[in-house]
């Protein structure tokens, strides 16, 4: 095992957003910056709701799109987009070796059949047996597995046909941090020569409000770019599907595919959150693992700060010890995507790196300075609003 | 001396700890005498009321005392019973300093029905109860515990608390397959080098009304209630469904050179993994048996090892209708006219299936089947089905010879994994 590790390369992304669907549209919404909030439907919380998507463009089934909750429906959208990006859209030769991890947390509750249940089971006669009598005659059939968490890498391996390996992982944000640090570990070992990353969150729901808001996570009342949010803090749930398609360098060179982007690094770390000093001390063992390939002159930061308030001071405060990187929090823009958000950062940062560009700050001028010289290298920060952190490292290919 | 190193120059990586409770009981001793003895421990459902439901049977695991209880309370006590049988046993690091990752197979989590009408009586709201009441009540600050309860991290981060391991723990689902991927993923990470140690255990306490009733909504579950504990019949002609159940399984994984080195005793080796996944239908296997076959051919050629080199087949044997024959059919693809001297048993005969917990379960049992050279039965087999040919080990559990095994596990979305387990070499 005495072997160099591999270089991994991202050859395909696939995004879509509040902003709408695509590198081209995420490159235009973060230099117009575009605020796309909806604050009426969960009041007094703001959510990020999906751009329009024509979902047939990439799940032509309808018959599959109904087996599917919206969150499902973003997350293989977002994969087709990512495989047809890497060009391996219908190469069922390699389609059937690439490798799978998807991040993923639960799905849609039936609101309606909830709401019926809360509202009559207290005046049932036998509150036991009316809830499974409504359960059994109420809950669909298929509603399980449109909700099933490892049901998106089903949804992927059904319409586009990755079957290599199905791998889900869970944890809130940890779980695209996971996902990018053992793909790159299984790349850069040899123990995958092609791996489709990513997942995809559904904002618009209210179980999902209610469970962040059980923490006191939502952001309410008037909209604030993510670094303003203090004292109480909060982040706003979006919308937002992206998979990225990681490849050894020598593999994708022997089917003659550019890189977008290199991912150099991809690390997972999880703090004590009861020592004050926990997120930072964590994000600095991290950084002492990126800092050696940091060229500072062309180095910048994209934050996964998601405006949850322990989380973003702590990051913020890390952040300042290396004012000579500029800043964006992309949740300004696209909200939080909870599970995906590494990897919808990491996207990002790869299309950057790529446009040799960094867009304009996205908001919180005070702590987001533009930056004029050449972009080069990004590192992508993903602090868990309860638990887990994590650093990549993006960087452009020459 | 056997090598630390594979044929490719891998580290070979062994178990040298396990746990596992169910609803026979906890730890291996105990489930080891009750699996062998071909006891059952699917019972009536006592949990919550089961008036109108068509499945009224689980192997729920009730002798352990979680207050009040949810689906990822019960689960993280029983992930920490077996993680606790299986770490002392390892005699690995020091307490509460596990020297490796934690790779954690756990059901998804959400807010439960009991919690939910909680929520639903402190909003206030008479007469009619919409979500937006439900929203303004968690906003009153009065239930943040039902935040961290359920995060899918929760289990994770307890575990990770009491145990000590590094990094950030991976919590994982890929269904019924869960067990076996948390296996495989620490299997990979010792042998990229990453780590010398990985603490896996797969957790299930998901027998609560509502994920009762979405897999009788599937039609998956056996309505076979009387008596509870001849419903689970893997590979009889009369099998209709599964029957679910809860459990924990752990184990912790070395590498052969680090177990060595601090002189730990080898319960195993774990040779090889294999998996692949099935783009045919959300719940059914492809009808060729491509993905499984080619599942169990990957783990053999992960192991470096044929179908010749195997003694024993840990089935997936859920007693569906269609996993069974299936499972049936690839096996003889597989393994040729072999197939039918290989023994093949299902241990969710007597324990039902333990879903997410599964494949570290029936890893474990598959380990106490090659020490204790002793095969566990496939029990209720007492109508055969005449198109399944193999030797299922009918009822009774039987002294075998064997070196090396294969466990199956296959998964709602496609999941397939297999793992390959043998004796230390001489």
């Amino acid at each position: 095992m005495a072997e160099a590790p591999r270089e991994a390369w991202i050859t395909g992304i696939g995004i879509v957003s509040c902003l709408g669907e695509g590198l081209d549209a995420h490159w235009q919404g973060f230099a117009d910056k575009t605020r796309v909030i909806d604050a009426e439907s969960f009041p007094p919380f703001i959510v990020h709701p999906l751009a329009p998507i024509d979902f047939d463009k990439q799940i032509p089934k309808r018959g599959d799109q109904r087996q599917m909750e919206p969150w499902q429906r973003i997350g293989t959208y977002a994969a087709g987009l990512a495989l047809d990006s890497a060009g391996a859209k219908g190469n069922t030769a390699l389609l059937g070796r690439m490798d799978m991890i998807v991040a993923a947390g639960g799905g849609e509750r039936d609101e309606a059949v909830d709401a019926a249940i809360m509202s009559e089971l207290p005046k049932a006669a036998k509150p036991d047996q009316f809830l499974n009598d409504r359960l059994m005659s109420d809950l669909r059939p298929t509603l399980f597995l449109a909700q099933l968490s490892n049901l998106l890498a089903g949804n992927v391996s059904i319409v586009h046909g990755v079957t290599g390996s199905s791998r889900t992982f869970m944890g809130e944000e940890l779980a695209s941090i996971d996902a990018l640090q053992i793909t790159l570990g299984r790349i850069a070992s040899g123990q995958s020569d092609i791996t489709l990353v990513g997942g995809s969150y559904n904002a618009e729901r209210s179980d999902a409000v209610m469970l962040y808001e059980f923490g006191g996570y939502c952001l309410e009342g008037e909209f604030r770019p993510v670094w303003e949010r203090e004292p109480k803090g909060g982040f706003a749930l979006g919308s937002l599907g992206a998979f990225i398609v990681v490849e050894s360098r020598t593999h994708a060179q022997g089917r003659g595919v550019k890189p977008i982007a290199r991912l150099s690094a991809a690390t997972s770390g999880y703090s004590s959150r009861t020592n004050p000093h926990g997120i930072e001390n964590e994000l600095a063992r991290l950084w002492t693992r990126i800092a050696p390939a940091l060229t500072l002159d062309g180095a910048a930061v994209i934050s996964g700060a998601s405006g949850a308030a322990q989380a973003t001071a702590a990051e913020r405060q890390f952040l300042s010890q290396h004012p000579e990187l500029p800043v964006r929090a992309t949740a300004t823009l696209i909200g939080h995507g909870i599970e995906p958000q590494m990897v919808m950062n990491v996207a990002l940062a790869a299309m950057a790196v790529n446009r040799g560009t960094l867009f304009p700050p996205c908001g919180g001028a005070s702590f987001e300075q533009p930056m004029e010289r050449p972009l080069k290298q990004v590192v992508v920060t993903g602090v868990g609003h309860w638990r887990g952190e994590g650093l990549a490292l993006v960087e452009a290919v020459d | 001396m056997a090598s630390t190193r594979d044929k490719s120059g891998r580290p070979v990586v062994v178990v040298t700890g396990m746990g596992v409770v169910t609803s026979l009981g906890a730890g291996k001793e105990d489930n080891w005498e009750k699996l062998t003895a071909g006891k059952s421990g699917i019972r009536a459902i006592k949990r919550f009321s089961t008036e109108g439901l068509k499945t009224r049977i689980a192997g729920t695991v009730d002798f352990v005392p979680v207050d009040p209880l949810t689906s990822p309370a019960l689960a993280g006590k029983l992930a920490d019973m077996a993680a606790e049988e299986a770490v002392a046993q390892s005699g690995i690091g020091s307490k509460g300093q596990f020297p490796g990752p934690l790779f954690l197979a756990v059901a998804p989590v959400e807010v439960e029905w009991p919690q939910r009408m909680e929520v639903a009586k402190a909003s206030g709201a008479n007469d009619q109860v919409s979500y937006a009441d439900l929203i303004r009540a968690a906003a009153s600050g009065r239930f943040k515990h039902y935040h961290d309860r359920f995060q899918f991290s929760s289990v994770a981060d307890a575990l990770l608390t009491k145990f000590g391991t590094e990094g950030a723990p991976v919590s994982l689902s890929t269904a019924c397959a869960s067990g076996a991927s948390a296996i495989q993923l620490g299997f990979e990470a010792i042998r990229r080098g990453e780590t010398d140690a990985a603490l896996c255990v797969a957790t299930d306490g998901s027998v609560n009304v509502e994920s009762l009733i979405r897999f009788s909504l599937l039609s998956a579950l056996s309505m076979s209630n009387d008596p509870p504990e001849g419903a689970s019949k893997p590979f009889s002609k009369n099998r209709d469904g599964f029957v679910m159940a809860e459990g924990a399984g752990a184990l912790v994984l070395e590498s052969y050179e680090g177990a060595k080195a601090r002189g730990a005793k080898i319960l195993g080796v774990l040779a090889g993994c294999g998996e692949l996944a099935d783009s045919f239908h959300r719940t059914r296997s492809s009808p060729d048996g491509k993905p499984i076959v080619g599942c169990m051919r990957n783990a053999l050629d992960d192991a470096g090892l044929t179908p010749a080199d195997i003694d024993y087949i840990n089935a997936h044997g859920t007693s569906t209708p269609e996993n069974d024959k299936m499972e049936c059919s690839c096996v003889i693809t597989v393994f040729g006219e072999r197939a039918k001297k290989i023994p093949i048993s299902s241990n969710k005969s007597m324990i039902g299936h333990t879903l997410s917990a599964a494949g570290a379960i029936e890893a474990v049992v598959t380990l106490l089947t090659l020490e204790h050279q002793r095969i566990p039965p496939t029990i209720n087999y007492n109508i055969p089905d005449p198109t399944i040919t193999l030797d299922v080990v009918p009822n009774a559990a039987r002294d075998a010879k064997m070196q090396r095994a294969i466990s199956n596990s296959f998964g709602f979305g496609g999941q397939n994994v297999s793992l390959v387990l043998a004796l230390e070499p001489a």
